[in-house]
């Protein structure tokens, strides 16, 4: 890296020669180090998995969940640095039971978003914090349909038809490419997001892993919850039996 | 506090003594009110105008302070520009900002608002927020003073179905009587057609007002007895 040595990488406060904030790219080399996250819109839906890798064999299993609900219709899926999405978490909570709160309605995730960025880019723009090390998916059902978004660690956040973050995200987004999201149902989408998390962890021949998947649209009631158990199961088993034939 | 005193106007202050009034039909909502402001006895202002913007196509109606009743409809309509969801607000978020402003401060605001309006989600809509600071979404709903006096003709009159012009008279015949027997209410009738395309605005000048029966002279006129032999009501 060209950056180092040279002092202006040191804060995130400090612009390079030509430019650039270091520490914003040290940040999402943080999330290129994680395991992946993706989401898909679909017809009705949101489907949200990651790959969560597992450190050691002594962990509970399902414990430390990488996916957690901020509001009733919106989940969020980070990678990169654990904590950071837990903190991101509280506030995109926070921000949601305020939007509540102010205008008695369920928050549209546009506006979440809108303030997650906010307050991610306020820590690109002081000496004395360090930007957030992960990039975050959100995904609601709200008035206006589902909708899936992703803010990266500059602050920076888009709205995707089908997103990918953290190691495997290249080939995660040409898998995700290939489908047709918008004629997908819900079932189908928990079924082809099985199928790219465990192909692009196959890939990456990373250590053990476990398969985390929620969803938010009719099936659910509208409501942000992990996949029941025989779904879960099923796409597990066709996630792992894609593999053989993939091979 | 033990009671709430629905009497803590203090001495001199400006009353909106009223007569309030929205209703919702097919393509939109008509609201009215009439145009009397007292301070005690004294008409402050005759030509008064309850009906006010908060919105493109959300307004409200307002009723008991003037002062407080302005102030908030301040407020809600600087939030109203704050919002930011990249399209106009819901008449349900003006009336819930309305209602939480009313709800928290009930102890020191004498306000009660019928907030109305046209928008993409909900279409037209009316909603109540009554002194405590509740809020309920009506058909039609009424305030102020003057309200006391036209409940049942409200209730004996109001049908689902009607169209723009129908609305317009029902309201402008409520205000009228309602104007008749509350002597904090009076003046000239002020009306407002919130649709999807425009808000149109209705004037009925103090000597144009519907008129109803207004009483005539009976006492001492022998010709005019009634008979008192009581006859059974038919069916």
């Amino acid at each position: 890296m060209t950056s180092i040595g040279t002092g202006y990488d040191l804060s995130a406060s400090t612009y390079s020669p030509d430019g650039r904030i270091f520490q914003v790219e040290y940040a999402n080399k943080a999330v290129e180090n994680s395991g992946t996250a993706i989401g898909l819109k679909v017809k009705d839906g949101i489907v949200l998995a990651v790959e969560k890798l597992v450190h050691s064999k002594l962990l509970v299993p399902e414990a430390n969940r990488r996916i957690q609900t901020i509001d009733r219709h919106v989940g969020l899926a980070t990678a990169g640095l654990l904590a950071d999405g837990r903190h991101l978490s509280n506030r995109a909570r926070d921000e949601a039971a305020n939007y509540r709160e102010t205008y008695n309605s369920p928050a549209p995730l546009k506006d979440v978003a809108d303030r997650l960025g906010l307050y991610v880019q306020a820590y690109t723009l002081y000496s004395s914090v360090r930007p957030f090390g992960i990039s975050t998916i959100l995904g609601a059902v709200d008035q206006d349909g589902p909708a899936l978004y992703v803010v990266e660690p500059s602050g920076v956040f888009f709205g995707y038809n089908g997103a990918a973050v953290g190691k495997g995200r290249q080939l995660a987004k040409t898998e995700l490419e290939k489908l047709k999201l918008s004629e997908l149902s819900m079932r189908d989408a928990v079924l082809e997001a099985a199928r790219i998390i465990y192909l692009v962890h196959d890939d990456a021949k990373e250590k053990d892993f476990e398969l985390e998947i929620s969803w938010i649209g009719p099936d659910s009631g509208n409501l942000h919850v992990h996949v029941p158990k025989d779904l879960f199961d099923e796409a597990e088993a066709k996630a792992k039996a894609a593999l053989e034939t993939f091979e | 506090m033990d009671h709430i005193d629905f009497n803590r106007l203090k001495t001199g202050e400006v009353n909106l003594g009223t007569s309030i009034m929205a209703v919702q039909f097919d393509g939109g909502v008509v609201i009215g009110a009439d145009s009397r402001t007292t301070t005690g006895s004294y008409i402050a202002n005759r030509v008064t105008d309850k009906l006010t913007h908060v919105h493109d196509r959300i307004y409200c109606c307002r009723s008991g302070s003037a002062a407080d009743t302005q102030a908030i409809a301040d407020i809600v309509h600087y939030y109203m520009q704050m919002f930011s969801a990249g399209k106009a607000p819901t008449v349900h978020t003006a009336a819930a900002i309305f209602q939480k402003m009313c709800y928290e401060n009930k102890d020191t605001l004498s306000a009660g608002i019928i907030v109305a309006g046209w928008d993409e989600s909900a279409g037209p809509s009316v909603y109540n927020i009554p002194l405590g600071g509740g809020l309920f979404r009506q058909p039609w709903a009424i305030g102020g003073s003057g309200s006391t006096y036209v409940y049942g003709y409200c209730d004996a009159t109001y049908q689902e179905g009607w169209g723009r012009d129908e609305t317009i008279t029902f309201v402008k015949n409520t205000l009228a009587l309602a104007m008749s027997r509350d002597g904090s209410s009076g003046g000239v009738i002020r009306m407002c057609v919130i649709t999807k395309d425009n808000v149109e605005r209705l004037f009925v000048p103090g000597d144009k007002l519907p008129r109803f029966w207004e009483g005539q002279e009976v006492l001492g006129d022998a010709s005019k007895k009634v008979a008192d032999t009581a006859v059974p009501m038919e069916s």
